[in-house]
């Protein structure tokens, strides 16, 4: 399969034959992007109110409660996968940091921009640097998001100069500078992936009135941060099955004969925080005697979350590592990934107003939900130009490791 | 250090820790300065004919947008209807059972150490002596937090508006306090059911009025402590039937309350201290994370080394073994000279292979 790779010369840079072909694909994601290009357009001239149901009862809606809150948490991938490998010393999984690090920072990059729609003044964003407000909990979210985008930045930018190098020799020198303060930009990584990965949570400690009590607790921040461990670990699994899919013919021979072993290696630890997320959230209801509210709709909802989309991908996981199963694993990074973004949503839509008349409830409409399909769909379609470009999941012959 | 040194230094010592103490505890906790001595009103809600008076004397003192049903029109009071970016404040009409029908105004509740401050990341909030919470919208973002986190739905968004959305919300006439005249809707009251007064004089009359009418007043002054004290006071009419509650007990009155919209379960702490916990564990992450990842980066690489350090060791010792067989067998049967001569001989080439597989190892 190697020799299916394009690795770009200095005469050939770009490779866009697979973006640009008619295929199905393709097609979809055009129609996509140009759809997405009218909401924009609509959203900058019209106003916020003309391309969503967002209101004075629910100021955050779909792009808060997907785009920001799953956009990071899916993006736990990149702090999870580097520590493991550089941190931890997990050389078998070193194919896994680099397509990790690239969707954390497609991840990060596509949060910001997506922001920018939901901002009422999206070019003031800045402001929070001059004018800090330190006693919000959006301000630590914002902080951290600015720094941990710009680590990311400069920990994917390795892949880039690789592409570029041989045209722009400068870059080889900061490629080199880079590759030294590896391990600094790591664990900077991590710290502020468990600051911000929490404080997400910590935004709805402030209001106890309008969170339903089976998921309001004081340790919100605690459990967005560990969902956010078995979201990056689930993460890796699910993308990579979905990059053996569509870039098969982009992997070398290292990452095809580790990705067995990084699939079942991070089932057997989403399985293992799962299981101990399930604990904590259940104990969490049990202390806050909260078990009255289980016999609700509320309640109903709940244990479809609890049961259904943690305990039973965490047997999955648990199950298909021990039999070597890589497809159930992948089946249950589905359900993880689900049962995630399911969580997500219940905090800042279904279970946010839980208290208000039906007629005042939130829904997104689609152009709301299109914005979001765009956001998505931009993050595919740059993830698939950068490796069909850069050494992603591959090695580059000029760079490579020796171990 | 003789003994006399030794005192001094522990006498300065102990001086500056005690100073050290006494300016932290002076320093405080609330970032928010609560003013004793702020405004605030009280709405008395038997004395509220929900008449929408205030509404229009909110509307015209402060040039909002005149609505589409006028202000004569008291059905729509009938409606579940909230602050807008256009009315600051509206009278709602609550069934307290028992065909009772109590009217309730709401607006803007000042809190003493308000949610939306809190909340907000570009400071646009501000708590002001004289008891308002105000909102500048040149630095607002738009972000919402700030309506997230209000727990009576207050703040509203111009949604509508494209290129410069600001909050909206009752202001408690901050501009008119200055000049000494009264708020709109108090001013324009003609029930006097809106009293304007000292927070702390207020908490008083309320005393007083229950205290006079036991049986016409639920003994419960929703804002005293609720959400950490609010400028804006309410208080209801003991609904028929229901006995007297132990003086502001919130569980015995949250169920009165809970008929006209009011949560008296948010506690008696501000509400953005809810968040200080999660924040204060900023610091210890910063300093204690990098301690315990780079701990086990440092285990890691330690792990390495001595793994490669004891391959090493394994390799030349097994070399060294076989060598000193071999050598021995060639001394019984060839005598000792030879056996040296072999020995120096297997070893120049031995290291000559090493060295050429360096070599090799470098030019991959």
């Amino acid at each position: 399969m190697e020799h299916k790779i394009v690795i770009p010369t200095k005469d050939k840079m770009f490779n866009m034959g697979p973006m640009l072909s008619l295929t199905p694909g393709n097609i979809i994601t055009y129609i996509l992007l140009a759809i997405g290009l009218v909401v924009t357009i609509v959203r900058f001239t019209q106003g916020i109110g003309a391309v969503s149901n967002l209101d004075d009862y629910q100021p955050w809606g779909m792009w808060i409660g997907f785009d920001l809150l799953c956009g990071v948490c899916l993006a736990a991938g990149g702090y999870f996968t580097t520590v493991a490998c550089y941190v931890m010393g997990m050389k078998q999984f070193s194919s896994a940091a680099r397509p990790a690090v690239l969707t954390a920072f497609l991840g990060y990059l596509f949060v910001v921009i997506a922001l920018l729609y939901d901002l009422g003044h999206p070019l003031r964003l800045p402001y929070m640097f001059f004018f800090p407000g330190t006693t919000s909990v959006l301000f630590e979210v914002g902080l951290c998001v600015a720094t941990y985008l710009t680590v990311l930045f400069l920990e994917f930018s390795v892949a880039p100069c690789e592409w570029l190098g041989k045209k722009f020799p400068f870059l080889l020198t900061y490629r080199h500078w880079i590759e030294k303060i590896g391990i600094l930009l790591t664990i900077m990584g991590v710290c502020l992936s468990t600051l911000h990965q929490s404080s997400l949570g910590s935004l709805f400690l402030i209001c106890p009135g309008k969170l339903h009590p089976l998921w309001y607790s004081p340790f919100l921040p605690m459990f967005f941060f560990v969902s956010s461990m078995a979201a990056g670990a689930s993460m890796v699994v699910f993308e990579g099955m979905l990059s053996h899919a569509g870039m098969h013919e982009y992997m070398d021979k290292k990452h095809l004969s580790q990705s067995a072993g990084v699939t079942l290696s991070f089932s057997k630890a989403a399985a293992m925080i799962l299981f101990s997320y399930f604990i904590m959230r259940t104990v969490d209801m049990l202390v806050h005697g909260n078990v009255v509210y289980l016999f609700s709709s509320y309640g109903m909802w709940w244990l479809l979350e609890m049961f259904g989309f943690v305990l039973t991908p965490a047997f999955l996981y648990a199950k298909g590592s021990r039999d070597l199963n890589v497809p159930l694993c992948r089946a249950a990074s589905v359900m993880a990934v689900a049962g995630i973004v399911l969580n997500r949503f219940t905090i800042s839509m279904i279970a946010y107003n839980y208290d208000l008349p039906a007629s005042d409830r939130y829904f997104p409409n689609l152009p709301e939900i299109m914005v979001s399909v765009f956001v998505v769909t931009m993050i595919v379609t740059a993830y698939r130009f950068i490796c069909y470009h850069m050494p992603i999941l591959y090695e580059h012959p000029d760079f490579k490791e020796h171990d | 250090m003789n003994r006399r040194k030794f005192l001094t230094f522990m006498g300065t010592a102990g001086v500056v820790s005690a100073l050290g103490t006494a300016k932290v505890a002076e320093a405080g906790v609330h970032t928010f300065p609560y003013y004793d001595n702020g405004y605030g009103v009280l709405h008395d809600m038997t004395r509220c004919i929900g008449c929408r008076q205030c509404e229009a004397g909110c509307n015209k003192v402060n040039n909002l947008k005149k609505p589409d049903v006028p202000f004569t029109d008291v059905t729509v009071t009938h409606k579940r209807r909230r602050t807008t970016t256009t009315e600051w404040t509206v009278v709602n009409r609550y069934d307290l059972g028992h065909n009772e029908f109590v009217f309730r105004k709401i607006q803007c509740f000042h809190c003493n150490d308000p949610a939306c401050a809190s909340a907000c990341f570009t400071k646009c909030y501000k708590k002001n002596p004289d008891g308002s919470v105000t909102y500048d919208d040149t630095q607002c973002v738009g972000c919402r937090y700030c309506m997230v986190a209000c727990p009576f739905y207050i703040p509203t968004f111009e949604y509508e508006e494209a290129f410069d959305p600001i909050i909206q919300k009752c202001t408690f006439c901050h501009n008119r306090l200055e000049k000494g005249q009264l708020p709109g809707c108090v001013e324009s009251c003609t029930m006097d059911a809106l009293t304007f007064g000292r927070r702390k004089d207020l908490i008083n009359i309320a005393r007083k009025r229950i205290a006079e009418n036991p049986d016409k007043y639920l003994d419960y002054i929703y804002g005293e402590h609720d959400a950490g004290g609010t400028a804006w006071m309410v208080l209801m009419p003991k609904p028929k039937g229901m006995p007297q509650i132990a003086t502001g007990n919130a569980a015995e009155a949250a169920p009165a309350m809970k008929k006209i919209g009011l949560d008296t379960h948010l506690g008696t702490q501000p509400m953005g201290e809810l968040t200080y916990g999660a924040l204060g564990t900023v610091p210890m992450i910063i300093s204690f994370w990098p301690v315990i990842f780079g701990g086990a980066y440092g285990m890691t690489k330690r792990r390495e080394a001595i793994a490669k350090a004891n391959q090493e060791k394994a390799v030349a010792e097994e070399r060294q073994k076989t060598l000193e067989t071999v050598v021995q067998c060639i001394e019984k049967e060839q005598g000792k000279e030879a056996a040296d001569k072999a020995r120096a001989a297997m070893t120049a080439a031995l290291d000559e292979q090493d060295a050429k597989a360096e070599k090799g190892g470098e030019d991959k």
